[in-house]
């Protein structure tokens, strides 16, 4: 990003819609509105497809990450005001990250080969095979451009280091070696029950009263065991906060919702002959998922220019309307629409009121960031956490690894046979939601402890980035004085950890106004919130216009055929 | 395949299928005429290729196909390569009309056969098979032709019950998979193959791995099929047993002319009134076996050659396959105290009908007294013989309750090295009624009521000869009382099999209502089916009356009945009288107030394994006499029922079928009757 290569001029200079960015959201609202016959600029300061969507080469992920790590530099001085009769509002980058901290523990092997991962920046992240944006993907033929394997289970760790497979289907039920037989009858007959609500037989619904009642509670009603509530709500629900306590739960769901959920889950499993669990996962990362739709939108008509920087918004002077931005290049291109990435927040001029009829707009410009946090993590590993199976899913529902952990942890580990690391080692990313970075740090170490050897001649300071070296020591004392606790408690060995970032990201939600800003990566393991986030952005720009209508499908394959590689 | 509605045809659906049958019709008719004309050119065959592709059904074709290969195989110039080329044209032909049906009877066949030629490769078959059984995992052909190439493969039951077990992971909802595991589990038994040796070690693994199943989804049926076949691998020995025989060992058999033996110093259990000039040595084993005879049982007695002696078989069939076999021994008319020993199974020789040899060689010994007869038994008059009144069921005062307990064992055989090898059943059934009783509390199942009746019954019946009680009879009354209610469908099934339990309940507190010729009474107790005829060896007079009784199969054990009322029950037709033709010693018989005649169908004839087995009416056409009079062959079924019969007394009012008419055939049949519905005859 450093060195960008002289800026040809663009040409037309008028569309329909600016969008800024390659995030999920951006490229969908890109390819939706090209498919809506809207002229597109679709702009992208880095020279890669999917903004904090992306998934990057080892070395490159930790400038990204710091890049969006400093303070809005204070604006340039306010440009002279320009000839004709638009005001300029600078563009400042918003801080999205923090806390970044990189351990490197085999600098040689990794650095040789940094090319050949494809780190998600937004990890871990799957798509359940039912889930809206699969729906998305075959209804718009996009999937053209991926490929998918199956994730093949997900587990339920405990602070022993254990992996308690998730009994998730009748199957899973019957095979399942750590349910008593009381425990599995019981389950079924509540998946049972759960599906037969579903399917709207008579006999067995639910009542509305309990449909509106605490999920937890229902669950209580119907008998199931602590053991069996965990792994509903925690591991096939995907509850984030501790649902038995409500005075830390967020997200306390409703009957109705965790319903929702299993429902989801429930038409995932077995949804592709060759999938055999409930999720998917794309070939060279999730990163593959903004850049299909960019090429689709490519298709119709949208016009790309990546690491174009953009320096400011240009309003009308008198009415303070949105007119158009002004590129790193100097050249100006007006637009009807602006779509914006959440790295980019506009800045008042110093000193200077801005005219009135922006003022009152002001308010939508900010970016809310009222949802706390989401501590992430990325580590690499040698072997897998167990053995025979590569790519898999790991829940630590709250509580289970220490007393205060009031949010659930998830765990995603895959492997070279997705093209995202070199051949022979594992990826895992790790995440939780927090309120502060420290508490987040806490809760990702407390997994890395349990299933990681953290080696001791760590490296970690000479590959910290300067600016966060502070942070970086103080992790660096942890992780020694965690590693020299012990051995693990199940007695196999860990595997030894290679390299990690852990790193803390704001959460944002999409604002809507004359201008957008699209939301951050949430906290959710799959997509279905961003694209519902997304639809009502593109509702809100273009009200009168169809989200990928029916008969836009020209998918050469046509029979909709999204089924994973086998 | 499985769960998937049926859709009604669309309309052009159907036209497509008219188009078909209109190609088709034309095909057959091309194709019957080389058939007829016995054409094998290339030509005919690819045409009846194409005829098996749409419809791999024409069995006639796959014929066809199998009569071209043989005039391929048997021309000259034949060599390996040109049978390569024509098999493996076969196999091509079998996997296109499998793509088109794979439930297809002719097209598996087919590919058998072609195999069994021996000069295709049967690698591909397994790989084929995979394919199919992606599919459908529960495609009985394709689990069926498995066995098939894994038995010419000379594949290991190991690997192939492995399969099985991958294919329950996936699903376990396969009967298929299931019972491909009970089979070979069978084999690897039957070879004692290595860690196979010993059933207890494996079954209960197999009750592990079934619970798993049973437990998650109750209503699921194919486990349960499962569960019903280990549990009869747990409570079935290998090999057969002898239950229980009369005269039973270390007994006192007195054999009185007439009926006059009061003050005798011997157990009414042993008495018996003989007219005949011989008595019974009765057999029951625990389960059918074959090759009884005078080399597999000698009888060692002063007045008999054990040579001489005939066993034959007491079933229904005429199979020589039965539980009860009788052989009659004859005495002389002196008095006489003699001991007889009958030892069994100390040459090799019977066989279960699983094909395990008795093992178990065992010793009866008893004492024969004869006693000779005071009167000409023509002498006895037919107002003075025995009849079911209330006076003969007098309680039995002399002998305490206990000791007419041991006696009743004595009619049981104990075997004490069964018994030690028994621990593992006890503590495996054990383990199974806890299991139920679990599951029970969890969810209302009837099947699951229907098991645990069953896990109760096996255990008490194992436990019976050593604890004198049954102790889960009310349990398992109860558990079958739940399930006529639950389930209409099956009431009578149910009925018949509480009946069992009641009989045995009853059996055992019945003892005390026994007198003179020993009398059982079992009236009035809504029974629908008999049973534990092993344990009522010895009872002479039988009242059955006023139960349900629809059959009285197993009743031929009895013996030494002589009397037998079967008043006021349910038997619809005259066949169902069948087991009474082997009871040589019934004089007295009521049947009256049955259903005998209610219904022109006689539903028993289906219940028969085959047509050719059943015996009603094969004897028949041989008897000259019969075809001569019409109103014999109007009556066929009672003359073969009756005419056996040695019967002073009989009582059929109250049935349909008892007519006047009827009742004249019956004169005729049973020239020796002395009374008919209470009337005395001339």
């Amino acid at each position: 990003m450093d060195d960008i290569p002289p800026y040809p001029p663009i040409d037309p200079t008028t569309f329909d819609l600016i969008v800024i960015g390659t995030g999920l959201p951006e490229s969908i609202i890109a390819a939706a509105s090209s498919t809506a016959s809207k002229s597109v600029l679709h702009l992208d300061p880095n020279p890669f497809y999917g903004s904090h969507f992306s998934s990057l080469p080892l070395a490159d992920l930790p400038s990204f990450l710091s890049s969006h790590s400093t303070s809005p530099s204070p604006p340039r001085s306010p440009s002279s005001d320009d000839p004709n009769e638009f005001s300029l509002l600078e563009f400042a980058t918003r801080p999205l990250y923090s806390s970044i901290d990189i351990s490197t523990f085999s600098p040689n092997l990794l650095d040789q080969h940094s090319r050949k991962f494809n780190l998600d920046v937004a990890g871990p992240r799957v798509f359940f095979c039912a889930e809206k944006s699969i729906e998305l993907l075959l209804r718009t033929g996009t999937n053209q451009y991926m490929e998918f394997k199956s994730v093949d289970a997900t587990f339920v760790g405990d602070n022993k280091g254990n992996l308690w497979s998730v009994p998730d289907s009748r199957a899973a039920i019957f095979k399942d070696k750590s349910l008593g037989l009381v425990e599995k009858n019981k389950l079924m007959r509540f998946f049972k029950l759960v599906q037969g609500h579903l399917a709207g037989e008579q006999d067995i619904k639910i009542s509305e009263e309990d449909l509106q009642s605490p999920f937890v509670d229902f669950l209580n009603k119907m008998g199931l065991p602590p053991k069996i509530k965990s792994f509903i709500l925690y591991a096939i629900a995907m509850a984030d906060y501790d649902q038995e306590d409500t005075g830390v739960c967020r997200d306390l769901l409703k009957t109705k919702d965790g319903i929702d959920q299993l429902a989801l889950y429930n038409a995932s499993i077995g949804r592709f002959q060759n999938a055999s669990g409930a999720f998917l996962y794309p070939i060279y990362g999730q990163g593959e998922l903004s850049q299909a739709f960019c090429r689709r939108a490519a298709v119709k008509g949208c016009l790309y220019v990546l690491r174009m920087p953009v320096t400011a918004l240009l309003v009308d002077k008198d009415t303070g309307c949105y007119k158009g931005v002004r590129l790193a290049s100097g050249q100006d291109i007006f637009s009807q629409k602006l779509i914006l990435d959440p790295t980019f927040k506009v800045t008042l001029p110093s000193g200077s009121s801005p005219p009135l009829p922006l003022k009152e707009k002001l308010p939508f410009f900010s970016l809310k960031d009222d949802k706390g946090k989401i501590a992430r993590g990325i580590c690499i590993t040698k072997t897998s956490l167990k053995p025979d199976i590569s790519n898999f899913l790991v829940v630590y529902p709250p509580r289970s690894l220490f007393p205060e952990q009031v949010t659930s942890i998830r765990l995603l580990q895959i492997a070279s046979n997705l093209a995202v690391c070199l051949p022979g080692m594992f990826v895992l990313y790790i995440s939780a939601l927090c309120n502060d970075d420290d508490q987040g740090k806490k809760l990702i170490h407390a997994v890395m402890n349990t299933l990681l050897t953290v080696p001791l001649d760590s490296e970690s300071n000479a590959a910290v980035q300067s600016e966060t070296a502070e942070n970086g020591s103080a992790v660096q004392d942890e992780t020694s004085e965690s590693s020299s606790g012990g051995p693990s408690d199940s007695g196999e060995e860990k595997p030894t950890l290679l390299w990690s970032a852990l790193y803390s990201q704001e959460l944002t939600l999409g604002q809507v106004d004359f201008i957008c800003s699209t939301p951050m990566p949430d906290g959710k393991l799959n997509y279905n919130d961003l694209i519902d986030t997304t639809f009502k952005i593109f509702q809100e720009i273009y009200p009168g216009e169809e989200f990928f209508p029916e008969t836009s499908l020209e998918n050469p394959e046509g029979d909709g055929d999204a089924s994973p590689e086998t | 395949m499985h769960g998937r509605p049926r859709k009604a045809p669309k309309p052009e659906d159907e036209a497509a299928s008219s188009a078909k049958a209109q190609k088709l019709r034309a095909l057959q008719t091309q194709f019957f005429s080389f058939h007829h004309n016995k054409i094998y050119t290339k030509e005919a065959v690819e045409l009846s290729a194409k005829l098996l592709e749409i419809n791999p059904e024409s069995y006639t074709a796959w014929n066809y196909r199998k009569l071209a290969v043989e005039h391929y195989l048997n021309l000259p110039d034949c060599n390996p390569d040109s049978i390569k080329s024509v098999l493996d044209d076969e196999l091509r032909v079998v996997e296109n009309a499998l793509r088109q049906n794979f439930k297809s009877y002719g097209a598996w066949h087919h590919r058998k056969w072609v195999l069994s030629k021996g000069h295709s490769s049967i690698d591909n078959e397994l790989r084929l098979l995979d394919k199919f059984q992606k599919a459908d995992s529960r495609n009985f052909h394709a689990w069926n032709y498995r066995r098939f190439v894994a038995e010419s493969m000379k594949r290991s039951e190991q690997d192939e019950l492995k399969y099985t077990e991958d294919m329950i992971y996936a699903n376990f909802s396969n009967y298929s998979a299931w019972h491909n595991r009970s089979v070979l589990l069978s084999a690897l038994f039957d070879k004692k193959a290595e860690g196979f040796l010993l059933k207890e070690k494996v079954l209960p693994e197999e009750y592990e791995f079934i619970h798993q199943a049973i437990f998650t989804d109750p209503d699921d049926q194919s486990g349960w099929f499962y569960h019903l076949w280990l549990l009869d691998q747990t409570v079935t020995t290998d090999s057969p047993l002898l239950a229980s025989s009369w005269p039973g060992h270390g007994s006192d058999v007195l054999l009185v002319g007439d009926r006059c033996y009061n003050g005798s110093a011997f157990s009414p259990f042993s008495a018996l009134h003989s007219d005949s000039g011989s008595f019974p040595i009765v057999l029951y084993f625990n389960q059918p076996v074959r090759g009884v005879n005078s080399s597999t049982v000698t009888v060692e007695c002063g007045f008999n050659k054990n040579e001489d002696l005939l066993w034959k078989p007491l079933s229904a069939s005429n199979s020589q396959t039965a539980r009860v076999w009788v052989a009659h021994l004859k005495v002389p008319s002196s008095d006489l105290h003699s001991t007889v020993e009958v030892s069994v199974g100390h040459t090799k020789g019977i066989i279960s009908t699983r094909g395990f040899e008795y093992s178990h060689p065992s010793m009866l010994s008893f004492k024969v007294h004869v006693q000779p007869m005071e009167r000409d038994s023509s002498q006895v008059s037919v107002a003075e013989s025995i009849s079911l009144r209330e006076e003969n069921f007098k309680v039995y005062g002399k002998q305490s309750e206990e000791s007419i307990i041991d006696s009743f064992d004595q009619l049981i055989i104990k075997n004490g090295r069964e018994t030690t090898a028994s621990n593992w059943r006890f503590e495996a059934l054990a383990k199974e009624i806890e299991c139920f009783r679990e599951l029970l509390s969890l969810v209302d199942c009837k099947i699951g009521k229907l098991t645990l009746a069953r896990l109760l019954k096996a255990y008490d019946a194992m436990s019976y000869p050593f604890a004198n009680k049954l102790v889960h009879s009310e349990e398992v009354l109860e558990l079958y009382s739940d399930l006529m209610k639950l389930d209409r469908t099956h009431y009578q099934f149910y009925k018949d099999e509480r009946s069992i339990v009641l009989l045995q309940k009853y059996k055992d507190s019945v003892s005390s209502a026994i007198c003179g010729p020993i009398c059982l009474r079992l009236n009035n107790l809504s029974l629908s089916r008999m049973g534990a005829f092993e344990k009522l060896l010895w009872v002479e007079m039988l009242d059955l009356s006023h139960n349900e009784l629809q059959s009285i199969e197993g009743l031929e054990a009895m013996q030494l009945l002589s009397c037998l009322s079967l008043r006021n029950n349910k038997l619809r037709s005259l066949t169902a009288l069948e087991p009474l033709r082997k009871l040589k010693l019934l004089r007295i018989l009521d049947i009256s107030y049955n259903q005998i005649g209610d219904h022109s169908i006689d539903t028993t004839r289906y219940v028969c394994s085959s047509p050719l087995s059943h015996s009603v009416g094969s004897e028949l056409n041989r008897d000259e006499t019969v075809t001569s009079d019409v109103a014999l062959i109007n009556n066929w079924e009672a003359f073969y029922i009756f005419k056996d019969f040695n019967l002073n007394q009989l009582d059929i009012v109250g049935n349909t079928i008892a007519d006047e008419k009827f009742k004249s055939v019956l004169v005729k049949i049973m020239p020796k009757l002395k009374q008919l519905d209470g009337k005395l005859l001339d």
